[in-house]
């Protein structure tokens, strides 16, 4: 009895462990075809094998070298400065808007919430183009600023999982330092924050990631003017029909060097994502 | 069910009953919910009126210095002291009035016709010549008559503030009081009035960024602003439901209604296939990585985690080059001899299914992530008791941990299906919306959501009026789906734990 529960129990994990071998290699087959193809000497956009015949690292060097009509540093320094300037305002507000939301209590609090709420509920392409307009009437269209704009001034709206983690930091904290004669100034800058590490280092990565990633809104803003263009958008115009023939080895590599730092980024940001939503939620 | 009745159930009916007791619960919530809407709006009206009242009966009482106030703003508190306050009073005053009479006004006048005269050649009544005419710019006049409308709201949120102010100087004075100076009241905004300070500056730029375009674009909807109106060039003006009508009446050929009909039903196939294809296979693999004897589990999860590292875009756009036409997959099943498919230029079905399949590669790694730690939570002894009674592991998953993970995860559910009506990402890097063979859909394709078409009509065919529509219309089913979800979870926080 007990011999074939060990005979089917070990049959079951070697099931297990096929079908997640088998799963995993599907799943991460793209990615690896991704990164070798990206070093490909030979062939147009494919080859009908899986692995190249020859490697080089040319396709990078085209990447940074040859600016003529794709100019890929040009992106990417843009991208990073967007990033950096959005990131920067994007984390001001939300942690502001979540203290005030979870720590200071005023007689509108709650519609503000709810409003709040609402508000995030809309999808965002509706005012894409009302945004868009509003942004020609500043003459801000097709410059970067227009994009740190857009990507940090409705921020404030992402308050919840903040507000979460705040609500978790005791009350007490708050009241000693008001006896001790802090004011909710003082309470802000050096006892909130410096206990929220975790949720600040997620809300930074997430608003710097974001600008790396998006296409559409860059797509509307800056219209023909491919100077400003961001990484996302650069790419998906390499992979356009006309371009493809040429330039799909280049987006093979544009792609690996966008996806290293945003990788990296992304698995440190799982960390913190555990420690500080974990630990918003449960009392949430 | 008495409460012995219900403590007798074994785990796994138990678990049968409180799905089932969700259910028929559903109604009542949605009903208490609608409620809570009308609370709300009621509650925002009372704020309002008790914004303005005593404001009759502060002019009545004040002296004579409150009064003026009432013209004159800041002028009460400017001869009781407050020099400073009085002079912020009257500079929002003058900064009002002279925003209005330069700018605002032009635009507010023509507010109910959005513009009469049309940009062109006309006939010069005096001279008989033809001259080119400047006329009105619709979308302008809208644009800053919207923007003109929540400004004079603000400004009369201050102004009823300025009489406050005023009254309350007078009678602190009256009861012998010091009113406090302008540095005082200034500190008081690092301390009591802190939250004034902390969310102007994020209220401001959302009311600019996102609620005006917001309103302007709810507007769009009321008017017949499309390609055939297009400014500078033509005016547009209010046309009231005729959008809605347009979207919803029934008419032959490539109509909007049909499409609209089209695509809701499949943006509703695609969010249930998309959200339980990738939650049940999520939860599988989840289990299978958790369980006791394997090992390797942070390969396993790393594996699977690495697809939602690399930005989504870029594996999007892999994955479309990957499965063109003369893509990669399609280049080696032919060298090896096997027939070639048209993933997404085929029949509307294949690409369909593609992009469901895509889908689950993006998705599933979310669903393990999320889904861990509370598998890890499900009481043993439920397995225990289970496996005792001689249930074989696949009746364990449907009687145990799948209604288990529905009760706890409904929240989550209705959340990624709210996100999965709003996939634009997805199917636009995927199809583009993509196969277009079907001539009666208007300026869409096979796959296209109810997003990417409003994002198709605003971007090529110009249909600015209906997009808006569409956007109100997909925007009211998210935002109720999603109030409900708030309800229920804060509502099932007081609830007796599942077990």
């Amino acid at each position: 009895m007990i011999k074939s529960y060990k005979l089917s129990r070990m049959i079951s994990d070697i099931v297990i462990y096929v079908i997640l071998a088998i799963l995993g290699i599907i799943w991460v087959s793209p990615l690896i075809w991704l990164v070798l193809h990206s070093f490909r000497a030979e062939g147009g956009i494919t080859v009908p094998y899986i692995f190249p015949k020859q490697y080089t690292l040319e396709n990078y060097k085209k990447l940074f070298t040859d600016t003529s009509v794709f100019d890929y540093p040009r992106w990417f320094l843009n991208t990073f400065v967007v990033a950096v300037f959005s990131c920067i305002i994007s984390t001001l507000t939300v942690m502001m808007v979540s203290y005030a939301f979870s720590r200071l209590r005023f007689k509108s609090r709650k519609t503000f919430i709810n409003i709040g709420m609402v508000l995030g509920m809309f999808p965002g392409f509706m005012t894409m183009i009302a945004l868009y307009y509003l942004l020609k009437a500043m003459n801000l269209t097709q410059t970067l600023p227009a994009l740190v704009i857009c990507y940090s001034a409705g921020a404030g709206l992402n308050f919840a999982i903040s507000k979460g983690f705040f609500d978790t930091i005791p009350r007490a904290l708050d009241e000693a330092a008001t006896i001790d004669g802090a004011t909710r100034n003082q309470i802000f800058w050096k006892i909130i924050l410096p206990m929220s590490k975790p949720i600040i280092v997620y809300t930074i990565l997430t608003s710097f990631v974001a600008p790396w990633c998006d296409f559409i809104l860059v797509k509307i803003i800056m219209g023909d003017n491919r100077d400003n263009y961001t990484v996302a958008l650069g790419l998906q115009r390499m992979t356009d029909r006309e371009y493809k023939q040429g330039y799909f080895k280049q987006f093979l590599a544009g792609s690996v060097i966008v996806a290293i730092p945003i990788t990296i980024l992304f698995l440190k940001m799982q960390n913190y994502y555990v420690e500080g939503v974990t630990a918003g939620g449960v009392k949430g | 069910m008495t409460f012995i009745e219900y403590k007798a159930l074994s785990p796994a009916q138990k678990a049968q009953y409180k799905i089932k007791e969700f259910f028929s619960q559903l109604p009542s919530k949605l009903g208490s919910f609608f409620g809570a809407i009308g609370k709300f709006f009621k509650n925002l009206v009372l704020g309002i009126v008790a914004g303005f009242k005593g404001f009759g009966s502060r002019f009545a009482s004040g002296d004579m210095a409150t009064k003026l106030s009432y013209i004159v703003m800041g002028f009460g508190n400017f001869t009781r002291g407050q020099v400073g306050k009085g002079l912020a009073f009257l500079a929002a005053e003058i900064l009002y009035i002279i925003y209005m009479v330069n700018f605002g006004l032009v635009y507010l006048s023509k507010f109910n016709t959005l513009g009469t005269l049309e940009t062109g050649q006309q006939e010069d009544p005096v001279t008989g010549r033809i001259v080119n005419v400047q006329g009105d710019n619709s979308m302008l006049i809208l644009l800053y008559g919207t923007m003109s409308i929540l400004i004079t709201f603000l400004f009369i949120g201050i102004y009823v503030a300025n009489t406050k102010s005023a009254y309350s100087a007078e009678q602190s004075l009256k009861a012998g009081k010091k009113n406090p100076t302008l540095k005082e009241e200034l500190k008081d905004f690092l301390d009591g009035k802190y939250h004034v300070t902390m969310l102007s500056v994020p209220v401001v730029l959302i009311s600019v960024f996102t609620v005006l375009p917001l309103a302007f674009m709810i507007l769009i909807a009321f008017t017949n602003y499309d390609a055939n109106h297009t400014p500078p060039g033509k005016l547009f003006t209010w046309v009231g439901l005729d959008t809605f009508r347009d979207v919803f009446e029934a008419s032959e050929g490539a109509s909007k209604s049909y499409t609209f009909v089209q695509l809701t039903k499949w943006t509703i196939v695609w969010a249930i296939f998309a959200t339980f294809s990738n939650y049940i296979v999520g939860i599988i693999l989840a289990l299978m990585i958790n369980k006791k004897s394997i090992k390797f589990k942070t390969l396993w999860r790393t594996l699977f985690v690495l697809t939602i590292a690399v930005p989504q875009f870029v594996s999007l756009l892999l994955m479309n080059q990957m499965l063109q036409d003369d893509g990669v997959v399609n280049l080696i099943l032919s060298y090896m001899h096997l027939p070639t498919v048209s993933f997404f230029n085929g029949t509307a079905l294949t690409a369909r299914i593609t992009v469901i399949v895509i889908n689950m590669w993006v998705g599933v790694p979310y669903t393990i992530l999320q889904t861990s730690g509370i598998l890890m939570n499900i009481p043993e002894d439920l397995y225990e008791s289970a496996r005792i009674d001689g249930a074989t592991p696949v009746v364990q998953f449907f009687q145990i941990t799948l209604p288990y993970m529905l009760f706890v995860t409904t929240p989550y559910l209705i959340q990624t299906f709210v996100g999965n009506i709003n996939n634009f990402s997805v199917i636009y890097l995927l199809t583009s919306g993509g196969p277009s063979k079907n001539p009666n859909l208007y300026q869409a394709g096979e796959t296209d959501l109810l997003v990417t078409w409003l994002f198709k009509l605003t971007m090529s065919s110009n249909d600015y009026n209906t997009a808006a529509a569409v956007g109100i219309l997909v925007f009211i089913v998210c935002a109720t789906l999603s109030l409900i979800t708030f309800n229920m979870s804060k509502s099932s926080r007081n609830e007796e734990e599942f077990s």
